[in-house]
């Protein structure tokens, strides 16, 4: 039985959900956006709708990132230089999320927007481990999360942008296991 | 077979909680559930719905949850094979859908992250939403 037979035996209306790869050709500069080099817009290349749904879908990611370390900073259980940390690292998730909103918009697409209020645990946050642990759960999710969006891009260029922050993200994660007293980089390989 | 019918029975939660000691799949699916961690909790919404009340919702039917059209009109249930299925590959499984990640391809992987799905659904931070 072949995949896409079986995938038919339970989800009957998944083939005809599909919405198409085709449509979305502005890619070039846009990719240029995201990968922060303008030569790139001058090679084009095609991302599709299912590329701006992943870089949608991060960008929601993103802007949580943003509203966590903003928890984080404000919660006073941060202490220097775990605090200076969390505000560098929150930059660089701003920087990520501007990009990906100016990325998606150029290739036509219309970026999510932060919610008002994200729902966070905050009754498990009671010490600045427990913030930095909180933190480094999401570096961690956010790694896996780019990894597993980076063989989906029909852009390619995209793809290497989108790795380009993965490899970001697993930085911030070392780093936070680093002050937490753990092992930075606990393996070879992340998943 | 034991070990199957083990976690058969974990995964339906036919065992009360207090009686469950997690297996060491169980465990594995712990581990391999923190790649879902930059989008999904088990008790609250983000970037993707909890996972708390999964077995047997309807796909796209968390309450104020901003699912893509396609997800809310996939027309199926969670269970452990459509779970299975979808993990594998959710793009080609429902295409159009939000989640952009290329799957658990690995079976073993999958089934230990899905015994894991349904330890955690009958754990007290699960049931407190009940």
């Amino acid at each position: 039985m072949s995949f896409l037979t079986s995938i038919d035996e339970v989800l009957p209306d998944s083939r005809r959900s599909f919405l198409g790869k085709s449509g979305l050709l502005l890619s070039g500069a846009a990719v240029a956006l995201l990968a922060g080099q303008d030569a790139l817009a001058a090679k084009g290349g095609a991302a599709s709708d299912e590329d701006v749904r992943i870089l949608n879908t991060a960008l929601g990611a993103e802007l949580e990132a943003i509203a966590a370390y903003q928890l984080g900073a404000e919660s006073g259980l941060l202490q220097k230089p775990a605090l200076d940390l969390a505000v560098t690292f929150q930059g660089h998730h701003k920087e990520h999320a501007d990009v990906l909103a100016k990325t998606i918009a150029k290739l036509g697409g219309k970026p999510v927007a932060a919610k008002d209020k994200y729902a966070f645990p905050t009754d498990k946050l009671k010490s600045q481990a427990d913030v930095l642990r909180f933190a480094a759960m999401l570096e961690k999710g956010a790694v896996s999360a780019y990894l597993g969006a980076v063989p989906l891009f029909g852009n390619r260029d995209l793809a290497k942008a989108a790795a380009g922050i993965l490899g970001d993200e697993a930085m911030h994660w070392a780093i936070l296991r680093n002050a937490l007293g753990e092992a930075p980089v606990p393996s070879a390989f992340v998943s | 077979m034991r070990a199957f019918v083990l976690s058969f029975v974990f995964a339906v939660g036919i065992l009360p909680a207090a009686a469950r000691t997690p297996s060491s799949e169980i465990k594995a699916g712990e581990a391999i559930y923190t790649r879902c961690l930059a989008c999904h909790a088990l008790s609250y919404d983000r970037t993707g719905p909890r996972h708390c009340g999964l077995f047997g919702r309807r796909a796209g039917s968390v309450p104020g949850f901003a699912y893509s059209d396609a997800m809310k009109n996939s027309n199926i249930t969670w269970n452990r094979k459509t779970l299975d299925l979808f993990l594998a590959n959710p793009t080609k499984a429902i295409p159009g859908t939000s989640m952009g990640y290329a799957g658990v391809t690995d079976g073993k992987e999958r089934a230990a992250l899905i015994a894991y799905l349904g330890y955690a659904n009958d754990s007290a931070e699960c049931k407190k939403q009940q």
